[in-house]
């Protein structure tokens, strides 16, 4: 891999040039709310000091809601509208792990091309981060990336390290060469470490993450399920803002009047009621407790079977969402035999009142 | 991984196939038959599957839903699904007549290692809609018969007027190389000239099993399999030679839209059958 150096005031120019063809898309504040991935329209809007989005990167790549096939009665036809060419730019080493799970879920077995084109569509331009209170991703092993990425881009306070990541990501740097420097000096090294070792030791929160699976597996009929059942809302939340959660569900929508439909897929949530029921309204996981371990199996002990490795990277977007506090660190927490105190007290008050 | 891809459209597996119902009758009140062909000649004759696997059919309007396959691979061109109204898709699928299009795609799913049953004895106990994935194994084994050792053949119903393929069955019982016995729980016709009981009052009438040599495949609604069970393991068949087929609420078939998850498996790609065994190890199993 090829690392190179860009100051800090060419950001925008670079960014300027390589977008000048191609959607880019970047973290923006939203007022009272939080930051959000949003198409760019000027520089400006740009905001890199954010821990997380409310939304993961998924949502650039399969919308929570878009169309498959305009269907008829005997045409299907594909419907790619939501798939343009574009840039991220920003995205954490969390979420590209993130995107990086989704690459193999959705091509094992079966390719999704409604995932994958809109992938092939998109360059990944990474930035370096600062953790918060509610970051695992140094507990989950996510906290860096050497892959996944097109460009990778350390913020070294006056400068930018830049590691170039793949081919396409080289071409880009190539458009407009002069902007970068070659040449790293022995003190942006030295700043790197430094920046790594302070980094590191910035962490809050951890989960003594090789421990989950055994616990999981010896605490599947723990009381601490049904509690934690009757507390959650089944508002799906958790699932939404989850950067590896990929659910979905696929409705027939009949055009008013004509013999046509638009075939719609959009998120669905394993902690939502419905999820399990099959035709004839049996349903087999009717309880919150039951649904709340399927997620719990696959955050903490295993995706699916051939993947082998949780898949929670440790964003922390379900600890700074769910109304309840039911979480990754709470559960993780709890499994591991704390009694996390503060959390079940507040839990018995104000929840299960 | 077992699923072998024969995918009907390669570069889209959501995209459905036109398909003409070229033949459907009511099996029973709330069942019937539907048998299908896919519109493209080409596609048609092409179309692969194994016993065991499943197909999504679609209705315009209505939407999607999986069903097993009931025909045999061994005779290939149509396809043939028994199908309970259960539901939009269902519903739309009934009042469709013969000549109409349907979608579909597929086939998906792991379904019978019929490669391991060669040359073993084949115990198929079956009730309700369990035929619709048990009678694709049964026609295959009549059609390659010497390539099977015993085929038995245990069949449950309620009612006489409940059991699907009743005709059919009745006449298999003509055939000197299959043991067939049926059974309905009660008979309210006064015409029954077998067996009244639950299916497992039909084990008695099985002698010699060789437990070993025996492969054993079970499908009928949930409170069937724990009598069904504890027979066959009360006839010494070994676990992981007790194989079971089970409905989830798939929406992709193809391991995409997590409907289908238990524990961290996927049964639309991992199932839809799973061995005793797997089920024992598999907590949500059944
Ligand atoms: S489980 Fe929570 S912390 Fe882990 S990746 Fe999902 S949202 Fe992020
Ligand atoms: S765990 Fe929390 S965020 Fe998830 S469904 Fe329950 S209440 Fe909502
Ligand atoms: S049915 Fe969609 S993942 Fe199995």
């Amino acid at each position: 891999m090829r690392v190179i150096k860009l100051s800090k005031e060419n950001l925008f120019p670079f960014l300027e040039v390589i977008s000048e063809k191609t959607g880019l898309w970047a973290p923006v504040r939203k007022p009272n709310s939080g930051h959000v991935f949003k198409e760019i329209d000027d520089f400006a809007q740009i905001d890199l000091d954010y821990t997380r989005t409310i939304l993961p990167p998924k949502k650039i790549f399969l919308p929570p809601s878009f169309n498959m096939f305009k269907a008829s009665k005997n045409n299907y036809e594909e419907d790619f509208s939501h798939v343009s060419p574009k840039i991220l730019f920003g995205i954490h080493p969390c979420d590209i792990h993130g995107l990086l799970i989704m690459d193999r879920f959705y091509s094992y077995v079966f390719d999704d091309p409604y995932y994958s084109k809109a992938r092939d569509n998109t360059l990944i331009l990474g930035h370096s981060c600062w953790p918060d209170e509610n970051c695992l991703c140094k507990s989950t092993n996510t906290h860096i990336v050497e892959e996944g990425y097109d460009l990778f881009f350390t913020d070294l306070k006056d400068s930018y390290l830049v590691w170039i990541g793949s081919s396409k990501g080289d071409d880009l740097i190539r458009v407009k060469a002069e902007l970068f420097d070659e040449n790293i000096a022995e003190k942006d090294i030295q700043n790197f470490i430094q920046w790594r070792e302070e980094r590191d030791e910035a962490f809050q929160t951890e989960i003594n993450f090789s421990a989950m699976p055994d616990l999981m597996e010896l605490k599947y009929n723990d009381t601490l399920w049904e509690k934690l059942g009757d507390a959650c809302l089944a508002c799906g939340s958790c699932t939404n803002v989850c950067p590896t959660c990929n659910c979905y569900n696929v409705h027939d929508k009949p055009a008013l009047g004509e013999d046509s439909s638009q075939i719609v897929r959009c998120w669905d949530a394993c902690t939502l009621e419905n999820y399990s029921e099959v035709a004839g309204g049996e349903n087999f996981r009717k309880k919150r407790s039951d649904r709340l371990k399927l997620w719990y199996t696959h955050k903490l002990q295993a995706y699916i079977s051939k993947y082998g490795k949780p898949s929670c990277v440790g964003c922390g977007r379900c600890i700074a969402t769910c109304p309840v506090d039911i979480n990754v660190k709470t559960v993780a927490h709890t499994l591991d035999g704390d009694k996390v105190d503060s959390f079940w007290n507040r839990f018995h008050e104000e929840v299960r009142k | 991984m077992s699923v072998e891809k024969n995918e009907l459209n390669p570069n889209n597996p959501f995209l459905p196939e036109p398909a003409r119902i070229v033949r459907m009758y009511p099996l029973t009140d709330d069942v019937k038959f539907f048998q299908v062909r896919i519109a493209d000649m080409e596609k048609a004759l092409a179309f692969k599957y194994c016993v065991g696997q499943f197909a999504m059919l679609s209705v315009l309007g209505a939407g999607e839903a999986p069903f097993s396959i009931s025909s045999t691979p061994s005779r290939p061109g149509l396809l043939e699904f028994c199908i309970r109204k259960a539901g939009t898709v269902t519903e739309a699928l009934f009042k469709l007549k013969e000549n109409d299009l349907i979608g579909i795609r597929g086939p998906y799913g792991n379904g019978f290692p019929v490669e391991k049953i060669k040359g073993k004895d084949v115990l198929i106990v079956m009730g309700g809609l369990g035929v619709a994935p048990l009678r694709s194994v049964l026609l295959y084994c009549l059609d390659n018969r010497d390539q099977f050792r015993r085929v038995i053949l245990l069949h449950g119903a309620k009612k006489p007027s409940e059991m699907i393929f009743r005709e059919e069955f009745l006449d298999l019982k003509q055939r000197e190389d299959l043991e067939c016995y049926l059974a309905v729980d009660e008979d309210d016709t006064k015409e029954w000239k077998e067996n009244v009981g639950v299916v497992t009052t039909l084990f008695p009438k099985i002698n010699d099993i060789n437990p070993e040599n025996t492969f054993s495949l079970v499908c009928g609604p949930p409170v069937m399999y724990k009598f069904v069970l504890k027979e066959l393991v009360k006839l010494n068949i070994p676990k992981d030679q007790i194989l079971m087929t089970l409905e989830r609420r798939m929406k992709c078939g193809v391991g995409k839209c997590g409907h289908c998850a238990i524990d961290y498996i996927y049964t639309c790609l991992d199932g839809p059958v799973f061995t005793y065994w797997d089920i024992i190890h598999m907590r949500e199993l059944i």
